[in-house]
């Protein structure tokens, strides 16, 4: 495949203090959640696990372990056949709204 | 009639019809993942909704037409596509979209999708492939692999499957795709550009079916199915769709056709035209 | 500009199966999908050279399948749309009739019946296909079924057709044979603005308002059409009035099924079109439909000449089937002899409805339709 840049020669990217990684909200409608595993298996930074409350359907529906290091990919949106997660960026200022695009 | 919030939000609400939600579809179950992909390719194209038009088949995924919020019909086993191409004759401005799963478009639909292919019908197919019937219990289909264990072939499955890229590219499509359940982005962006593109366009999408399918071949749970596909699907953009077999070691994805070719709708407008003139001309002698 | 290229208003001189073609275009037909069949060939000809004259689309599918399936896609679309076929491709297509029953799409089957079963006679008339039109799908249901006599009741039954399925959201079925759809004969076609054309009746509500199947006071609903904003869902699942499949629930079929027949049952009188011919004085009556009612009106002033009181009941709408018209006329008649170029099929529903009255079936295959002597002679028989 090639060779990988050990970690720590990484550059710092020049403007890298103009990015802003978003912040993110993470909603889950645990009731129609079928427990696939999907969101939690795929997400690349593993913000999500299996929670320990039975849902109405008698699965564990996951939880955000650490909502903070969600990067807005968009993936377990995109792969829920349930349409049960999604994740949208905090709005900081409108404390409503969530989810409206 | 659409006081449901089930889905609570969810960006894609307005394309559901919240009243039916939840769906009927297993956890795990490729097809709402397709569901869910489509509606994310409208969503960004920003089609007017008015004019998208959703035909499915009988089968699971047949219930996806009950699902969009959009103007649809669930047709008779195997006829969604002589029914599209009903529709998008008789009004043009309309985009047709078919979803239907393996069974339904190649058993008993595929004298209808060979010919649709090879008129070049502008009209989206996107079929879902889990290799068996699944609705009725997890028959055996064009699509099942050799050997494979279901209902009907209790000792082992002795038919060769299609290899479903390969004859829509023979039969006339312009734009054919493969991906799995799990290249969700890709998928939908597949779906964009066939939405974009005038003519008769084919995308398989290989689907988990966790408790049928996937239980009686022993491949795991759904996520393990997923992982599967990780590991064994290719990315290979213009490959040739007669080699992209699939095997239990590999299974090839990409876009494998993306020509362009006069639908048989633009065809069908000149000669009309030509007709018309033709009338008009000798009407004003 | 286009329009008026739909109605050949004048006389000419035509075939069956092109007095048909002229009548589905004069009706406003604006989509025909078919397969080519003997012998009913000559009207998917006729479309494919005048739907492009005024715009429409002749679409030769692979099948009859897909033919019938294409026109419910184009029904649904918002054109009248027709098919046409004879026996072997008329079987094909029993499933999707139950379809455009199921999600009551108004179309137009015509049915150029030949010679059966199965490949039997392609060029032979038959009346054969009588009691499949009605029953040849699964399920319960109720269709409309009209049987033309000669080459103008052709022309004018193909716009009676459709205009019964527009207003009854029903597929209607125009059941020639194969003499009719292949003799020659004067047709009179008037000026567009003396046809009377229905068309269905639209929603009158606003889109988030509207249920796809919620009847109005005829039992019809309103028809909504792809593309026009009201995003339903139509299915041939068992479905509520908001078209939501209800595959579980008793009520919900008991009530839509029911519907379904009732909206052809409760207006059979609109529906029903007859001719009664000597009737008010006869002892012994004639019923007859299609082909066979041009030799059953001569032999009935045949035998009138010779004192026998004879009358002729021509059924121009055949399904429904006038039940309580027969049962009326059968009490005031000694005996119906019943002339049907099949085994008897039509007789049956004939013997239901006369009850006690005997009921004499004339039955002959092949390619000669009755002779006016075959069925005066039965009318001496049956007198005495």
């Amino acid at each position: 495949m090639g060779l990988v840049m050990p970690k720590k020669l990484w550059r710092k990217p020049l403007d890298s203090k103009e990015i802003k990684v978003p912040e993110a909200t993470i909603s889950i409608a645990k009731d129609l959640c079928k427990g696939c595993g999907f969101c939690i298996e795929f997400c690349p930074r593993k913000v999500l696990e299996e929670s320990d409350q039975l849902n109405k359907r008698g699965i564990y529906p996951p939880k955000a372990v650490d909502e903070g290091k969600c990067t807005l990919c968009g993936f377990c949106t995109a792969i829920c056949p349930d349409f049960a997660i999604f994740c949208v960026e905090k709005k900081s200022k409108d404390d409503d709204n969530d989810g409206e695009k | 009639m659409k006081k449901s919030n089930i889905l609570q939000n969810h960006p894609f609400a307005k394309y559901l019809r919240q009243d039916r939600m939840p769906h009927i579809w297993c956890e795990g179950c490729g097809n709402g993942i397709l569901l869910n992909s489509f509606i994310n390719a409208l969503d960004e194209l920003s089609i007017d909704l008015d004019k998208v038009v959703v035909v499915s088949g009988i089968g699971c995924i047949g219930r996806a037409a009950g699902y969009v919020n959009v103007d649809s019909f669930h047709t008779t086993h195997g006829r969604a596509i002589a029914f599209a191409t009903g529709v998008k004759l008789a009004n043009p401005e309309l985009k047709v979209v078919v979803i239907s799963g393996d069974g339904d478009l190649f058993a008993i639909g595929g004298n209808h999708f060979i010919h649709a292919a090879r008129r070049n019908v502008d009209i989206k197919v996107i079929c879902a492939n889990n290799f068996t019937y699944g609705m009725t219990g997890g028959q055996y289909g064009p699509t099942t692999p050799l050997e494979s264990w279901t209902t009907t072939t209790p000792y082992g499955s002795i038919e060769h499957p299609f290899n479903l890229v390969h004859l829509a590219a023979a039969s006339g499509a312009i734009y054919v795709a493969r991906w799995t359940a799990l290249q969700v982005r890709r998928l939908k962006n597949s779906i964009k550009k066939s939405l974009q593109k005038e003519g008769f366009s084919f995308i398989e999408v290989i689907s988990p079916c966790p408790t049928i399918y996937d239980r009686y071949n022993k491949l795991g749970t759904a996520t393990d199915v997923m992982r599967l596909f990780k590991q064994i699907s290719q990315v290979q953009h213009g490959y040739d769709p007669s080699k992209a077999v699939i095997t239990k070691n590999q299974i090839m994805v990409g876009e494998f056709m993306d020509i362009e070719k006069p639908s048989y709708g633009r065809l069908l407008r000149e000669m009309t035209i030509r007709v018309q003139e033709k009338l008009k001309g000798e009407e004003s002698k | 500009m286009e329009k008026n290229r739909a109605v050949l208003q004048g006389t000419h001189f035509l075939s069956g199966d092109l007095a048909c073609a002229e009548g589905a275009l004069a009706a406003g037909c604006e989509f025909f999908g078919g397969y080519p069949i003997t012998p009913a060939t000559e009207i998917a000809e006729r479309m494919a050279s005048r739907l492009p004259e005024i715009g429409g689309v002749y679409l030769q599918m692979e099948d009859e399948i897909a033919s019938l399936a294409a026109v419910i896609g184009a029904s649904y679309a918002g054109k009248k749309a027709m098919t046409a076929t004879s026996g072997p491709g008329f079987s094909l297509m029993q499933e999707n009739i139950g379809l455009a029953i199921m999600t009551e799409t108004p179309l137009v089957i015509v049915n150029i019946m030949r010679g059966g079963p199965s490949t039997g006679q392609p060029t032979m008339p038959s009346q054969q296909d009588v009691m499949q039109a009605r029953w040849g799908s699964h399920g319960d249901y109720e269709i409309i079924a009209l049987a033309p006599s000669s080459v103008q009741e052709m022309f004018d039954l193909t716009i009676e057709s459709f205009n019964l399925a527009e207003t009854y959201r029903v597929p209607v079925m125009l059941l020639a044979d194969a003499t009719i759809g292949h003799m020659w004969e004067r047709v009179k076609i008037p000026p567009k603005e003396e046809i009377h054309l229905s068309w269905r009746k639209k929603p009158e509500v606003a889109p988030d308002k509207y249920k796809p199947f919620k009847p109005d006071e005829n039992l019809v609903p309103p028809m909504a059409c792809f593309g026009e904003g009201y995003r339903f869902h139509a299915t041939g699942l068992t479905h509520n009035e908001e078209g939501a499949p209800a595959t579980v629930s008793s009520e919900v079929q008991d009530r839509l099924v029911r519907r379904l027949c009732n909206k052809i049952r409760r207006n059979t009188k609109k529906i029903m079109k007859i001719e009664e011919i000597m009737l008010d004085d006869a002892e012994i009556v004639v019923l007859a439909y299609g082909i066979t009612s041009r030799a059953a009106l001569s032999a009935v002033r045949m035998v009138r000449k010779e004192g026998i009181k004879a009358g002729l009941l021509r059924l121009v709408t055949i399904w429904p089937f006038p039940e309580e018209l027969v049962a009326q006329i059968a009490k005031k008649s000694r005996a119906i002899v019943v002339p049907e170029m099949n085994c008897g099929q039509l007789v049956r529903e004939v013997e239901r409805a006369a009850k006690t009255t005997p009921v004499l079936l004339l039955s002959k295959l092949g390619e000669e339709p009755h002779r006016p002597s075959e069925i005066s002679s039965a009318l001496r028989k049956a007198i005495k």
